[in-house]
């Protein structure tokens, strides 16, 4: 892959958004098939432009008016906010100063009225139980992570809710998002998305707490579901790859998750035991064992439940799934610091998914290159071809089956859609 | 439109649709009543309704709610002045219609001020919860459907491939005895504070909840419900009747003028002609009033402005203009136009007291500055209740409170579906107001705003 230099990003995002960008399936996206007046026209985006400038409340009557500007602008970074109930007017500032007031709207007007529930899971916010990265760094190792925590949230969000539009999507750096679009959970209150993130939560407590998953004797089937998934991965995930209980500094930490009066015996056993995987299979038996003499404390499977959730768990955001005015990164949109692009996942290989062969805009760039004066030599007007190209130019490039992945969303989309209307003019008739 | 006081109407029903009107012994009081009875018994039922909410309150604090004592005390209670509270008894519209109408009455009364909404949402909902307990578990259903909730009761096929689930789920059922158990099926946005915590079963959507938990499902959405229904009608309420409120509030009495605007005003809001009378017996009594004296002196003054005593004319609910240009109040009077009446600076002062953004006062001022009071009252109304053009031209109070009424719960209100009414509709009625109403429904970011603006109404 073409090795990515942040200070090309004014040439490269130029062709980017001239050639490469998915218009019309993002405005097939958004738009919603064009139920509802003005919904488009009413969703706020916001550019991020070279030097941190910042815009916000940006509106764009079409697709087309949203190219012209993104081409215009080239904007670093996109981000997509709610639909308000007006347009907005956009407010130029830079990134220390606080945004414009809206003076052609009263103030108290201008409200955010729906927008997609998302979700947004961060590797750096698992720094307490990855051993291989911290920080920003990824690698394959704890890539995992994120592979249990889509499989658990979207199990949950399909299952539990019946939520049935979820567009995963890579961040671009250390982590995913989820967008569910579903027409009545774009409608949610600020409460119900709270409480949604209140159930997909377990591990509470930040630096100071040792223990952060607590299970109660009633396992509820969320959670019960859950640890299934984990368990599918432990062994590979935490046994092997981060080797939890590899010597002693490492596995003090697990010690610190279970009863004091069991420390000894682990110790002792730990010691004589040659891999994690020893380990762990005695940890189990020797929690199973345990005779709860103190009160409160706990053993059994709970126990092994406890640390694996700990481990493995997901760890959300919730303030970027409560807001409804909260913005977040737009897919397809590029990483200035990574320079790849944020890309749907494909939910049906979401095991094979590898953040590392995510194309960057430089690669993708390249390879449009590449193949434009191999075919233009082969053409005789370029303009023309120039047009012919334009839009199927992604196509040819490592995003095509990327944009395949979104629009097979689009699809399931539409066809609810479809689906809904028939419904509503099905009851019609019958009056 | 003509504010001429309400037509009579014979308020009698025949045999089922008296059935029909209240087919439980308990009820949510989604629509006002609708019908006039006499003075006499407007009285009656008013007092015992408050009789009955200070001994819930009474109850509530000397016995442990639930228990057998506190239940078999709050029953006899509650036969004791003749309200509804079985299910199974025959011939129960009487009670039943009793519990309605003085319902209704005392909301007028509560709501204006943050104290008293809350004692008053309290004793309801006590009293709500009392009757739910007792209704056999075969008219929950019924009931659950009447009162258009969207809760199903799942067959027992479907309890039994779920039984594991809901058992794990759910803390407030003690082991596995859910064959006792019925369960409901709701959509999860409906059972917030169960999900959130994990407190309930969910599926594709639905959570699955036992009666129990179902049960403060029911009174959060009741508390929700009356809250808004009680600020609603504050906000609803013109300043110049506001500000008789207030004097009334505070100093539990008021000088001719101010009874004769504020008795007329609300005899034209419309629910009933009487209970204006109480309304005043209330506030007189907290004023430590003789309610003799009251009887003779000032009810027989209501009476008369109801058209009930003397030369029977029906007084007419004054006017704007009336109220503009007749009878201007003095000192330690408190009836009047506030626009008009008001010095500038306590008009100023009393409009950020109600929260009106310093543009929207200035604004106020000029236009009271050049004299066109009513439509400073106009912009009041467009400023209280977040439109740009009140599409009115104000002369009247009672117009002000209809059409408040029509703005809060016209267009913003939760899934408007057609809901057919507790009480048969009269032909003709007299302006009715018409309450928040609807099932319930997943709250919408709509609703969630309304929510807001309202909290400033609770803090006054």
């Amino acid at each position: 892959m073409e090795p990515f230099d942040p200070a090309e990003l004014p040439e490269l995002l130029k062709l980017y958004y001239r050639r490469l960008f998915p218009y019309a399936q993002y405005y097939r996206w958004l738009n919603y098939g064009g139920v509802v007046k003005n919904y488009f026209q009413h969703r706020e985006f916001s550019f991020t432009l070279k030097d941190d400038i910042y815009i916000r409340y940006q509106s764009f009557n079409n697709q087309s008016d949203l190219e012209k500007e993104m081409q215009k602008m080239n904007p670093y970074k996109i981000d997509i906010g709610a639909v308000y109930s007006h347009r907005g007017n956009g407010s130029a500032v830079t990134w220390l100063c606080r945004p414009n007031q809206h003076n052609t709207v009263k103030l108290g007007a201008f409200q955010a009225q729906e927008k997609e529930l998302v979700f947004d899971i961060d590797m750096t916010d698992y720094d307490d139980v990855r051993r291989c990265c911290s920080s920003a760094d990824i690698c394959s190792k704890c890539w995992t992570l994120m592979t249990m925590a889509i499989r658990i949230i979207d199990r949950a969000l399909k299952e539990d809710f019946g939520f049935k539009h979820r567009l995963w999507v890579y961040s671009g750096r250390r982590g995913v998002h989820c967008w569910v679009c579903d027409e009545s959970v774009r409608k949610l209150s600020s409460a119900v998305r709270s409480g949604i993130v209140e159930y997909l939560s377990l591990v509470k407590g930040g630096q100071d707490v040792k223990k952060k998953v607590h299970l109660s004797e009633n396992v509820h089937p969320f959670v019960r579901k859950s640890i299934s998934i984990i368990k599918k991965y432990f062994e590979g995930y935490a046994l092997v790859g981060q080797d939890i209980l590899e010597n002693k500094e490492s596995w003090d930490k697990i010690l610190a998750l279970v009863p004091e009066t069991m420390h000894n015996d682990l110790q002792q056993n730990f010691q004589k035991h040659h891999s994690s995987l020893q380990r762990w299979e005695y940890l189990k038996k020797a929690a199973s064992q345990c005779p709860s003499n103190i009160k409160n404390e706990k053993c059994g499977p709970w126990l092994e439940w406890e640390i694996m959730l700990q481990y493995c768990f997901p760890r959300l955001d919730i303030n970027v799934s409560k807001g409804i005015n909260h913005l977040l990164k737009s897919p397809f949109s590029v990483h200035p610091k990574t320079g790849r692009i944020s890309v749907p996942i494909d939910l049906q290989k979401v095991d094979q998914f590898d953040p590392f062969a995510v194309p960057t805009i430089s690669s993708i760039c390249h390879e449009l290159d590449a193949i434009f004066t191999s075919e233009a030599e082969k053409e005789e007007n370029q303009a023309e071809s120039d047009i012919k190209h334009r839009t199927r130019d992604y196509k040819k490039t490592s995003l095509a089956p990327y944009v395949k992945v979104f629009e097979q969303f689009l699809e399931n989309l539409d066809k609810s859609r479809k689906g809904e209307l028939l419904k509503k003019s099905d009851l019609q008739k019958d009056f | 439109m003509e504010f001429s006081g309400v037509k009579r109407r014979k308020p009698w029903l025949i045999g089922d649709q008296r059935k029909a009107s209240y087919p439980h012994s308990l009820q949510f009081y989604l629509q006002p009543p609708s019908e006039n009875i006499s003075l006499i018994e407007f009285e009656n039922l008013a007092i015992d309704r408050l009789k009955l909410l200070k001994s819930v309150e009474n109850l509530g604090v000397s016995y442990v709610k639930g228990t057998e004592l506190y239940q078999s005390k709050l029953e006899a209670e509650i036969r004791r002045l003749k309200f509804s509270y079985r299910e199974s008894l025959e011939d129960e519209y009487e009670p039943r219609r009793k519990d309605h109408i003085s319902h209704f009455i005392l909301r007028l009364a509560y709501c204006q001020s943050e104290d008293l909404r809350r004692w008053f949402i309290q004793q309801e909902m006590d009293l709500l919860r009392f009757r739910f307990s007792i209704l056999p578990k075969d008219k929950i259903q019924s009931f659950l459907q009447d009162s258009h909730l969207h809760f199903e009761a799942i067959s027992e096929e479907e309890k039994n491939l779920r039984e594991q689930e809901i058992i794990a789920s759910s803390t407030s059922l003690g082991g596995p005895k859910l064959e006792l158990e019925y369960v409901y099926k709701i959509p999860f946005a409906d059972a917030l504070d169960l999900f959130r915590g994990r407190k309930v079963y969910l599926e594709n959507g639905f959570a699955y909840v036992p009666l129990k938990d179902i049960v403060a499902i029911i009174l959060n959405e009741f508390r929700a419900k009356l809250s808004k229904a009680l600020a609603l009608s504050t906000k609803s309420f013109p300043p110049c009747m506001r500000q008789l409120h207030k004097a009334l509030r505070e100093n539990h009495h008021l000088r001719h003028g101010g009874r004769m605007q504020y008795g007329l005003f609300l005899k034209g809001i419309g629910l009933t002609l009487e209970q204006a009378l109480q309304f005043w017996k209330q506030e007189f009594i907290k004023g430590k009033m003789d309610p003799d004296k009251f009887d003779k002196g000032y009810s027989y003054n209501i009476r008369h402005s109801f058209g009930k005593e003397g030369k029977r004319t029906d007084y007419t609910p004054f006017s704007c203009l009336k109220i503009i240009l007749t009878n201007p109040p003095s000192q330690g009077d408190y009836h009047g136009c506030p626009f008009r009446h008001s010095d500038p600076e306590l008009l100023k002062q009393k409009l950020q007291s109600y929260k009106i953004t310093p543009g929207g006062i200035s604004q106020i001022l000029d236009l009271v500055k050049g004299t066109h009071y009513q439509v400073a009252c106009q912009k009041y109304f467009e400023m209280t209740h977040n439109v740009d053009d009140c599409g009115f031209s104000l002369n009247h109070p009672n117009q002000f409170f209809v059409e408040s009424q029509r703005v809060l719960n016209g267009g913003k209100d939760i899934k408007k579906e057609s809901i057919p009414p507790e009480t048969p509709q009269p032909k003709q009625s007299a302006q009715k107001t018409k309450n928040a109403s609807s099932a319930l429904a997943s709250l919408n970011s709509s609703l969630e705003m309304d929510m807001e603006g309202l909290e400033d109404y609770f803090s006054e």
